[in-house]
């Protein structure tokens, strides 16, 4: 990260530029669970000594925290990647109708190609299914840009704004201009129950209201300069968004453009009069047919498409000629070196054991996932945050005499396995869970969490303490060892608590390799 | 506004060698010496081992910040095995700088030094000024390790030069 003093210009990545770009807007709290690509988000946030940040235990969490500042009258960030936002549905839904007092922004950066994530969702959707403005940047620059806007769209809608970002926004630097902070005092706290309780009563009046404004953001879209119409030959069109425009103009730099930096709601004004003026009309975007299925629904016949192989995967130069000219996806690209567990990592001597004796392992998220790749092959499913503990117990309903076992991570377990303990407690199931402590957060790059000690400032709080939390929820069996310097007795400990018809938790504790 | 050229780099190699870190000091260099510049990369998780490719744009106005197929006017390779690989990208006479990697790796005693002789044989094609270089550096790297690497920078571009 760069050092700031003094500078007018600096190299960000759109992480780094979209934090900058809060705190000059008057950010005051902001919170994430790390995820690729959007863990620098708050790494950066994190350097701004007058801004309150903080790692969450889940996206949840850090949503309601930050949601809640903003309610309470404080301009508020949350961060979190696509699957993240998954997590965080249930306030983010609701939150819709209630609205802000000061301005909040939720964060989610989606991950075309799958670099680091488990499915390719397009957040986009989540505008019309929550009712809420989706803004999307094409440039770090413009990241830093867009989250002063969309605070500013935030409290005159009152509204929660998403702004979406991809992996190649997230990750991609270049030179910013750099501007300075604008102090914004907290607003008074207010009670106001209609609006901030949503009981039946009180939501059927916010549904309304939500509706309403609806209408005055598509008049918002329809006159912003987010949505920028560039025309210049008329002959070829293209009406596009995100990184999508960079790549277009590289190769079509004297084409005319609609590009839209507000994705929704739509302006469909613009769009249709756009249409009208060039002869040739082509819709470019990664992933889902969002804006597509728009347009054809607008009834614009001429516009041309993307074909379905392009819905997979990230754009780029070699592939954007083609997806113009309407031919199916031809990438032809010599095979990468996959990652695998670094030299001397932890997970390699749980896996050993798993693997010797033929268990059925329920995997998590994490770099411990690695461990399903042939030649080790020890880990079986890897869905979500948290089902390493719950598919124990679900594959274990299926198969109740088979040699099942769970594993996940001592930050993963945090995020949420504890409810997932908690509940085969209640239910009576069985078998091992093993919480690989490796006392990080080390596929994200090695963030703090609860369990060790440590704020995401490294300042010291209070630390969990995994094995009392084990024991308080009720579970047979809590050992904690070292497999690495024992692997003879750890494999012996596996072997007897597997024979014994008990839910047991073996937390093998072992510090990940790249903490420094 | 700078000279409108636009000069597209490459670089390759694998998980922590420090590629990441080399393009991001001539990101810096170009900023500091007037150009719009584009950095963006391809790789995995945090583990390390995997390929790892970064692409650097800079000169008049960059939109993509990933370099295309056969676009590269320079290839910086890291690891011979990621050669075939990474050559896609240079063009058709561009310059493949790796017949350098054995010689950088013979003329350093810490491997972690590789990345930085690497970008001082760049350092040596590119039109970038020395002061710009220079002021990289201090962003780029830790006030404990940058002597060592404004040394090893020059034994880099003094590679060329041989
Ligand atoms: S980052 Fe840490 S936990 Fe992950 S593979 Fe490397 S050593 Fe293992």
């Amino acid at each position: 990260m760069a050092k700031k003093e003094n500078l007018t210009k600096a190299f960000l990545s759109g992480n780094e530029a979209l934090a900058r770009g809060a705190w000059e807007s008057g950010l005051k709290v902001a919170a994430a669970y790390p995820g690729t690509p959007s863990t620098e988000i708050l790494e950066s946030l994190a350097l701004y000594p007058e801004l309150d940040v903080q790692w969450s235990v889940n996206e949840k969490v850090a949503f309601e925290v930050t949601y809640g500042a903003a309610v309470g009258g404080v301009r508020s960030l949350f961060a979190c990647k696509h699957v993240g936002l998954n997590v965080a549905m249930d306030p983010l839904m609701t939150a819709s109708y209630a609205g802000v007092s000061a301005g909040f922004v939720v964060v989610v950066c989606d991950d075309p190609g799958m670099h680091s994530s488990q499915n390719e969702q397009d957040t986009r959707w989540v505008g019309p299914y929550a009712k809420v403005p989706i803004l999307e940047p094409s440039s770090p620059s413009e990241a830093k840009e867009f989250v002063g806007q969309a605070f500013e769209i935030s409290e005159k809608f009152d509204t929660p704004v998403i702004i979406r970002m991809t992996t190649r926004i997230s990750h991609t630097k270049e030179d910013v201009d750099l501007g300075t902070r604008t102090d914004i005092a907290a607003k008074p706290l207010v009670k106001d129950w209609e609006k901030y309780v949503m009981v039946p009563r009180n939501a059927r009046m916010r549904h309304e209201v939500v509706e309403k404004r609806q209408e005055k953001l598509v008049k918002l879209s329809e006159k912003s300069r987010l949505n920028k119409v560039e025309l210049k030959n008329p002959s070829l069109g293209f009406i596009t968004s995100g990184i999508s425009y960079m790549y277009l103009k590289e190769q079509f730099p004297d084409a005319s453009y609609l590009k839209l930096g507000m994705l929704y709601p739509f302006c469909d004004e613009k769009i249709k009069n756009f249409s009208k003026k060039v002869k040739k009309l082509c819709v470019v975007e990664e992933l889902d047919l969002f804006i597509e299925e728009h347009v054809k629904a607008l009834g614009i016949r001429k516009a041309k498409f993307k074909h379905p192989s392009f819905q997979l995967g990230e754009l780029g130069p070699a592939t954007i000629g083609d997806l113009v000219a309407g031919r199916p996806k031809n990438e032809k690209k010599l095979p990468a070196r996959p990652p695998r567990l670094c030299p001397g990592c932890p997970h390699w001597s749980v896996f050993s054991v798993l693997k010797k004796l033929d268990l059925f392992v329920a995997g998590d998220i994490g770099c411990y996932t690695l461990g399903s790749l042939p030649p080790t092959s020890a880990l079986h499913t890897c869905i979500c945050m948290g089902a390493g503990v719950t598919f124990n117990e679900g594959v274990r309903r299926a198969h109740p005499e088979g040699k099942i076992v769970g594993v996940v991570g001592d930050s993963t377990f945090v995020h949420s396995g504890i409810t997932g303990l908690i509940n085969a407690v209640y239910n009576k199931a069985k078998g091992i869970v093993f919480i690989l402590d490796n006392s990080t957060t080390a596929m994200t790059g090695g963030q703090n969490h609860p369990a060790t000690g440590k704020t995401i400032r490294n300042e010291a709080t209070k630390a969990l303490d995994l094995p009392a939390l084990c024991k308080a929820c009720g579970v047979d069996n809590v050992d904690v060892i070292d497999p690495a310097g024992a692997l003879k007795e750890f494999e012996e400990l596996v072997k007897k608590r597997l024979d014994e018809n008990t839910l047991s938790v073996i937390i093998a504790k072992h510090p990940c390799k790249l903490i420094k | 506004m700078k000279k409108q050229t636009i000069i597209n780099i490459t670089f390759g190699g694998i998980g922590g060698q420090g590629i990441i870190k080399a393009s991001e000091l001539l990101g810096w260099a170009a900023l500091y010496d007037g150009y719009h510049v584009k950095k963006s990369e391809v790789h995995g998780m945090a583990q390390r081992g995997g390929s790892v490719e970064s692409h650097v744009r800079f000169g008049g106005k960059i939109y993509s910040p990933l370099v295309g197929p056969e676009q590269a006017d320079y290839l910086l390779c890291f690891h011979a095995e990621e050669h075939p690989r990474l050559k896609t990208f240079l063009k058709k006479d561009g310059v493949d700088l790796a017949g350098f990697l054995e010689k950088a790796q013979a003329i350093i005693e810490n491997p972690r030094h590789l990345n930085t002789v690497l970008v001082g044989v760049l350092a040596a094609y590119l039109p970038i000024r020395n002061e710009s270089w220079q002021k990289a550096m201090e962003v780029v790297f830790s006030p404990k390790i940058i002597e060592e690497n404004r040394t090893v920078f020059e034994k880099g571009k003094a590679l060329v030069r041989q």
